[in-house]
């Protein structure tokens, strides 16, 4: 290889072999960066929420009035009761919050009373009896609740929850051992236990923020109605195939039975799709985003290397006819121009590797992003060479094509 | 002479048009991809009311003691009813006032219609004076509504299009949750961005601007339920007005004071302070005072309001124009080299090196103008799709006006000026005498 006469050229174009050497590194440091975050990203959208989705609605109910907790407790028996005798409604539960809804409410765990400090934090399903089925989400250890364990209260009349079910992850996280059933925990602030009787398989917790990340499968099922909130979500599983029927039927079911309501407009009622595509659409956009980005920069890049490399050839045709005259081939000279871009390519991955680490440092401090893996790196240094060589491939083959009478030709 | 080589920089975008089109989309996707994502970091990092923002201050004083404490040593970012009724009654500031979100039900003036929800808050008088909010008709209630426990109500002018076809409703009677408030005030449109005074609730970029302001002393009688984030601690518990609830401690109640110069704050402080030691002397403290007094910018910096997403995605724009004024130097630097032999020739008849200069920052300029001229339309075909990039909270926000069409030529312009610098000393180097000597 004739790396040194390479070098000897490099030094009498210190400025373009910078440039190029830099914008290289630049890109590399920020497609890395980029298609790290894509990934992360993309991994936080496809975990599972442990919800069958298909078939699944949500209808956000307000009660427009001053209606007592009786009342209340008694509209939504009745509402439940409507819903489920629909034709096109296979279940339906009635709920405080649900997977992937963003709000709801959580509570620390502990596991003994005088214990001060939280041993993990969850997700707090105000739930009944046809939950699990409703959700698609099966028991895996333990019973299910009794419809007459579901207690109608309003949340400050509530003493304690006797009996809960927990999510898989859950219990894994208090009872690593695996005997999570029939243990007692503290959900409630006030040191009355709550008996695990039940372990439902995965199920996701509300919390949607990426500092909740740690208890994404947290989720403590209770055999409540919460009445006094003015809202109540209905999610409601349709029979296959009739998820449209079963959302035009449902809402005319519910004003039949009472028209002091309100769905809200825009999200009143959602399909499980729709609840899933709101929850990550700052995922997806953030994304979307740095994948445009990345691909308008490799692009931009490729097109500069071409741009200063044609700029060279064209400074060059003489000294390259010489070259052709003593007797270079053509594969010579091809192979100068791709070994020129493979040694500046090389040094801006240095530079690049570097900068990109600082950034991900950078991010990890600021913005709780992960730390950048290696292999990242390495497939954008891959990307970067390949890029590189592909966008020289063309200037240097009009390079080698130069004639050597070009020699003889003053300039 | 400015306008000669103006002349020449557009003759000499024709001569290279591959180069010149490379430079031009270079800048133009550069510039556009930043002011897009400007356009909607300005809104969430911006200070929502500057004028006052430095006076405006969020109290926090520790109810709960230490084991609650998240993050360490913080209190809880609202204060519990018992405290924000005794700070309100204490009236230590010039200015203060309390608010809870409230989502009552409106009932439309149509029976047939079907019932509403009207989000806002309750709150006291001295929200609306310092918070500066505008008036349509009408005015805020007064110090004595909020001690006579008034039922009545201000609304927003949308709330009133809705439900008054936008006329003078002074006086007349809005229904919420059942019960009839007497309207005394009808806001303009009024929604600084971050929300700052409810950031507590995480409404920092809520899409609707609230619509229902109504007394928060008669909003606790009538149990008008809080809709926005209720922090116990422990099990969830709910208002409904119930004496006993309300003396839990639970943080729900957003409180601000208004300070205006250093002396009111350190007052202020030293007030809060003596309270909290109060309340450990007669027993409801097990914890020695731990009082926060956080300004509007500190607030937002404290609460985070910046979104991840919006930092990064404009830090990486940042870093890809950089990249496109890196090629464009490069660019630049090939297309005043190849003139050598013009600017060998320009120099050897009496050109000046300061002429040289003149010329090629020119063409770079006209270089960049073309760029910055592609980069606002690409910013105005790419505000279009903002809202597939960002959460529709914050996509809503970022807006498209002539500041940011000014900011998008000047940039270009200056920044390809800057770039151009190297490449133009380069080109002004060129010794005519070798220039001449090879032809």
């Amino acid at each position: 290889m004739q790396i040194r006469p390479i070098l000897a050229a490099m030094r009498r174009h210190k400025a373009g072999t910078l440039l190029i050497g830099f914008q290289i590194a630049l890109t590399l440091a920020i497609v890395c960066n980029a298609l790290f975050i894509i990934h992360e990203r993309i991994a936080r959208v496809s975990r599972p929420s442990g919800v069958n989705e298909t078939n699944l609605f949500v209808i956000t109910n307000s009660w427009a009035g001053n209606w007592s907790d009786h009342q209340t407790a008694v509209q939504i028996e009745a509402d439940l009761n409507a819903l489920r005798q629909l034709g096109s409604v296979e279940d339906a539960t009635a709920l405080n919050s649900f997977p992937l809804h963003g709000s709801g409410w959580d509570n620390f765990v502990r596991l003994a009373p005088e214990q001060i400090h939280m041993t993990t934090d969850s997700s707090v399903y105000l739930a009944d009896d046809h939950t699990l089925d409703t959700l698609g989400v099966k028991l895996i250890a333990g019973r299910n609740f009794t419809p007459n364990e579901i207690q109608a209260l309003s949340i400050q009349g509530m003493t304690s929850w006797p009996v809960v079910i927990v999510s898989k992850g859950l219990a894994n996280v208090l009872f690593p051992k695996g005997d999570a059933l029939g243990k007692q925990i503290y959900v409630t602030s006030n040191n009355t236990p709550s008996t695990i009787i039940g372990i439902s398989d995965t199920l996701q917790s509300h919390m949607m923020d990426s500092d909740d990340n740690a208890y994404a499968y947290n989720a403590v099922l209770v055999p409540m109605r919460e009445v006094a909130t003015g809202y109540v979500h209905y999610l409601i599983r349709a029979r296959p195939g009739q998820l449209d029927a079963a959302m035009r039927d449902a809402p005319k079911a519910l004003i039949a039975q009472s028209r002091l309501r309100i769905f809200e407009a825009g999200d009143g009622i959602m399909t499980f799709a729709q609840v899933r595509a709101k929850a990550y659409e700052r995922d997806y956009g953030m994304a979307m985003l740095l994948a445009i980005v990345s691909a308008v920069l490799l692009a931009i890049t490729a097109a500069g290397i071409v741009g200063l490399t044609s700029f060279w050839v064209g400074q060059r045709r003489r000294q390259i006819g010489v070259r052709r005259a003593l007797g270079a081939t053509q594969g010579d000279i091809l192979s100068y121009f791709m070994t020129e871009n493979l040694l500046i390519a090389v040094g801006g991955i240095v530079v690049g590797t570097l900068l990109a680490i600082g950034i991900n440092l950078w991010m990890v401090t600021h913005d709780g992003v992960a730390y950048l893996s290696g292999s990242y790196l390495l497939a954008a240094a891959i990307a970067l060479l390949l890029l590189g060589q592909g966008a020289v491939l063309a200037p240097a083959l009009r390079a080698s094509r130069v004639s050597p009478i070009e020699a003889t030709r003053t300039a | 002479m400015f306008a000669y080589y103006l002349q020449l920089g557009l003759r000499s975008l024709k001569r290279n048009p591959v180069l010149t089109a490379l430079m031009v989309m270079a800048i133009a996707f550069g510039v556009a991809a930043s002011m897009i994502t400007w356009s909607v970091f300005r809104v969430v990092s911006g200070n929502p009311i500057p004028w006052k923002s430095s006076q405006l201050y969020n109290v926090q004083v520790d109810n709960r003691g230490p084991q609650y404490d998240d993050p360490p040593n913080e209190p809880p970012e609202a204060l519990n009813y018992t405290d924000a009724v005794a700070l309100m009654q204490a009236h230590k500031a010039p200015h203060q006032t309390l608010l809870y979100d409230i989502a009552p039900s409106v009932l439309p003036k149509n029976p047939n219609d079907l019932p509403t929800t009207a989000y806002g808050y309750a709150t006291s008088a001295d929200f609306f004076s310092m918070f500066d909010v505008p008036f349509q008709y009408g005015s805020p209630w007064t110090n004595a509504d909020d001690d006579a426990h008034a039922a009545v109500a201000v609304i927003s002018n949308d709330l009133n299009k809705k439900l008054f076809g936008g006329a003078n409703s002074i006086g007349r009677d809005v229904t919420l949750d059942m019960h009839a408030y007497r309207i005394v005030g009808v806001a303009s449109h009024w929604d600084p961005k971050p929300r700052y005074y409810d950031a507590y609730d995480g409404m920092q970029f809520s899409a609707d601007a609230p619509s229902v302001f109504i007394v928060f002393n008669r909003a606790i009688d009538m149990h008008v339920g809080l809709s926005g984030r209720n922090n116990c601690g422990g099990a969830p518990m709910h208002i409904a007005g119930d004496v006993e609830w309300l003396h839990r401690e639970c943080a729900w109640i957003p409180f601000w004071a208004e300070l205006p110069t250093p002396a009111d704050v350190e007052k202020y402080k030293a007030f809060l302070t003596a309270y909290s030691s109060e309340q450990q002397q007669a027993g409801r403290f097990h914890w020695g005072p731990n009082v926060r007094l956080r300004n509007v910018t500190e607030w937002l910096a404290y609460k985070k309001v910046v979104p991840p997403e919006s930092r990064i995605s404009l830090f990486v724009s940042i870093g890809f124009f950089v990249i496109c004024l890196v090629n464009t130097i490069g660019l630049l630097l090939a297309k005043f080299m190849r003139r050598s032999s013009e600017i060998g020739v320009r120099r050897a008849l009496g050109a000046t090196r300061r002429e040289v200069y003149a010329q090629f920052l020119m063409e770079a300029a006209t270089v960049g103008l073309a760029g910055g001229m592609l980069g606002l339309l690409l910013t105005i075909v790419g505000m279009q799709g903002v809202g597939l990039l960002f959460e529709p909270n914050v996509a809503h926000l970022a807006r498209i006006d002539l500041s940011l069409l000014i900011t998008t030529l000047m940039v270009s312009v200056l920044t390809t000026v800057i770039a151009a610098f190297y490449p133009t000393w380069r080109a002004a180097q060129v010794q005519p005498a070798w220039q001449l000597k090879s032809n």
